[in-house]
């Protein structure tokens, strides 16, 4: 094993690939939080006293609250009163085109390799482009628009559709959700909202990048899908930030409303800066996703998750209506010092419930790798069936691996099944690779694109090739 | 000469196990090499394939002209340098065919010949998977997983018939094969004998020799060939055991 621990580290030694910062001026609150910041967040946005008292009334909770513990990560403390609470490009342009988007904010997208204008052309993706908390651009609503569709920023919905917005934020994930999410519904800057009307398949994947920039301010993104009755919609986040020095929070709440025999599939992936090879810097993670499918509704979650220094989330779906789907397919992967605790809560109320779990844990470098699922099959539940499958590899022998399945079951009609395995990319998987004349790279590549294979093939198209060519280079240099 | 072996000498987990080896093998030549438990039968087949785990403390072994033991695993694949494993190794969710594909095109592109499409690469291995008598499933199915003693060893040799290396190795080939599939395997190799190839079978057993015949046999004692000669050593050996040269090597040190 001695020779191939060796050029783990070797090639672990690779720099984040997106690490720059794009000059922009910005409008930055000084550090700090309290009624007064909250006050004046909501009034630069201009909104309505409903939400400025849904704001006060989570920051109140929250002051009341304490960080979980529950989980197994090391987190430095962080100071809430370090970090500024709004952050907006000072010139907000009322845009017709691309062509009117400030020019380093362009210059930020083609860097990531984010060709909007193409995007919009070809890939006839919609794309809501999160710059900073502040959407810059929103593409093809006129189109959508004609099927009654709606997909803005936060923002906007407030102005515009404030009765949606009204009826269903905090719907999933209440104000006093936890200490994350409840900071995030005091203080979240803006997000993307979408609303697909009964009956309409939405006609093309919505997207949206997101992207953390100005130094010290956290993101608190917030956003809030309803699928109206027998609607349909697939949505993609993706993002990735530029590389700093101080650990940067990012704690986003994400509700889905899949109301009667609609689908939601949300899809995400993940690449936040990681922090460097020694464990310095990097994005702590801290999200709230959930998902609330009514009669013979069905949601998925997919993630694949390569980035951030801690992540701390767990996509969940509350099957509330009879006959209701959830679905979970995960990968994470955490190289150098990367810590990941993830997973999902299945909570199974309606009858006949049904939940698939596919959990795909990659550990490399220092790396530590945290499956936590639940599956509760409340006494309502008859006939509910679940089944968790949970895989973790392990590259070097210098990370770990760990699951914690949580049941709870209180409908003996349930079938719940859980399967779990733990395994090595071996010397000798690799050597085997090699013998046939694949590189080694090419070798660690095909091994983990093997063992991720049911997770990718949840994910739309276009997603799938960047979900492989983002593990290949997060995991670029793991071995050698 | 296409392969020369000088003096070799190769650690494992810091045990030395071939103590000065040399072998001679020309193209078109198929020599075997025997020996006992431990008399470095299979170290050989590793540290000439490059397997990291196998230090090379000594000597040199040249091929084609080449420094083989300067060269990469994968280079020396490249090269032309193939060994059938005696474990085949399993890599689960990457299909069969697939991941030979990935192998062929690593080669040409190596040799700088055009990398062959899906069509041209299932001509090919429609063709060859004939020979090994290999269903089509095995090809869909992921490399190695749930793959019976002998598909593996089938599936080594379904390999080497692709990829038509210049020096095969063959590690105990025979090793938990039943006589079909021995029959099989066997006359998939036989198939593939040709004037410009050279193989080396690694077996404990005579067995396997009246399948694959051999120009030339070679029995390794404590990390030496102590005795080479024609085919008929490997029946001498099965007569009177490998006790036989194992003494006359000590007698012979004495």
């Amino acid at each position: 094993m001695s020779t191939s621990t060796e050029t783990i580290e070797q090639l672990a030694s690779r720099e984040y690939k997106y690490g720059f910062e794009t000059e922009v001026e910005t409008d930055t609150f000084p550090p700090g939080l309290d009624d007064e910041v909250i006050r004046r967040l909501s009034a630069i946005k201009g909104e309505p006293e409903w939400l400025l008292e849904f704001r006060l009334k989570s920051y109140r909770a929250w002051l009341a609250m304490k960080e979980p513990v529950w989980h197994n990560l090391k987190i430095a403390p962080i100071d809430y009163n370090a970090i500024s609470y709004y952050s907006a490009p000072k010139k907000k342009p009322q845009l017709a085109s691309m062509d009117e988007v400030d020019p380093e904010v362009r210059k930020t997208f083609e860097k990531l390799g984010i060709p909007l204008i193409e995007q919009q052309l070809l890939a006839g993706v919609a794309v809501d482009a999160v710059f900073d908390s502040v959407s810059v651009a929103t593409t093809f609503r006129a189109k959508l628009g004609e099927l009654g569709i709606i997909f803005c920023s936060f923002s906007e919905a407030v102005k515009d559709h404030p009765e949606l917005v009204k009826k269903y934020l905090g719907s999933v994930v209440p104000y006093t959700d936890n200490f994350y999410a409840t900071l995030n519904s005091a203080v979240f800057s803006d997000g993307s909202f979408v609303y697909i009307p009964k009956g309409v398949r939405c006609p093309m994947e919505l997207s949206t990048y997101f992207r953390i920039n100005a130094k010290n301010t956290g993101q608190f993104e917030r956003t809030l899908i309803v699928a109206d009755e027998g609607s349909q919609v697939s949505y993609l986040e993706g993002c990735t930030a530029p590389m700093r020095d101080e650990n940067q929070l990012h704690a986003a709440v994400v509700e889905l409303v899949a109301l009667d025999g609609a689908t939601i599939k949300y899809s995400t992936i993940q690449n936040w800066y990681p922090g460097d090879k020694d464990g310095k810097g990097g994005i702590y993670n801290f999200v709230t996703k959930r998902g609330k499918a009514m009669a013979n509704a069905k949601i998925t979650w997919t993630q694949v998750e390569t980035g951030s220094a801690i992540t701390w989330k767990y996509p969940s779906c509350i099957l509330q209506g009879d006959n209701s789907i959830g679905e979970f397919y995960s990968v994470a992967t955490t190289n150098n010092w990367q810590q990941a605790d993830t997973g999902t809560k299945m909570i199974h109320l309606g009858r006949n419930t049904r939940s698939i779990i596919v959990s795909k844990g990659i550990s490399a470098g220092h790396g530590q790798n945290t499956y936590r699922g639940a599956v509760k099959i409340g006494k309502n539940a008859h006939g509910a069936r679940n089944y968790s499958q949970c895989d973790s590899l392990l590259i070097g022998d210098k990370c770990g691996a760990h699951t914690f399945p949580y049941l709870e079951i209180k409908n003996t009609s349930a079938k719940v099944e859980h399967e779990a395995s733990t395994s090595k990319i071996g010397e000798d998987q690799i050597f085997y690779c090699r013998q046939r004349g694949i590189s080694m790279e090419d070798a660690v590549n095909m091994i983990v694109s093997g063992f991720c294979k049911e997770v990718f093939r949840e994910l739309p198209m276009e997603f799938a090739v960047e979900a492989q060519k983002l593990l290949s280079i997060s995991l670029e240099g793991s071995v050698g | 000469m296409l392969l020369s072996v000088n003096d070799l000498r190769v650690k494992a987990e810091d045990k030395e196990i071939l103590k000065g080896l040399d072998l001679v093998v020309n193209p078109g030549e198929v020599h075997a090499i025997m020996g006992p438990n431990g008399s470095g039968k299979s170290t050989l087949a590793r540290a000439l394939s490059g397997h990291p785990g196998y230090e090379v403390t000594g000597g040199t072994a040249t091929y084609d002209g080449k420094d083989l033991l300067a060269m990469s695993p994968e280079e020396r694949a490249c090269e032309g340098v193939f060994m059938a494993f005696q474990y085949p190794v399993e890599i689960a969710g990457i299909n069969n065919a697939y991941f030979l594909k990935a192998a062929i095109n690593a080669v040409r592109k190596y040799r700088g010949q055009q990398e062959l499409d899906a069509l041209e690469f299932m001509q090919l291995i429609r063709e060859k998977a004939k020979l090994l008598e290999m269903d089509q499933s095995m090809l869909n199915r992921s490399v190695n997983e749930g793959f019976s003693g002998g598909e593996k060893k089938r599936n080594e040799i379904f390999q080497m018939a692709v990829l038509e290396p210049r020096l095969a190795i063959l590690d105990e080939t025979d090793s938990g094969l039943d006589i079909d599939a021995l029959r099989i395997v066997s006359r998939g190799v036989n198939a593939l004998r040709s004037p410009d190839r050279a193989m080396i079978v690694v077996t404990h057993y005579q067995r396997l020799l009246e399948y694959i015949v051999p120009d030339f046999v070679h029995v390794l004692s404590a990390g030496r060939i102590v005795r080479s000669g024609g085919k008929e050593l490997a029946l001498e050996l099965e007569a009177k055991g490998y006790g036989w040269v194992e003494t006359a090597a000590a007698g012979a040190k004495a």
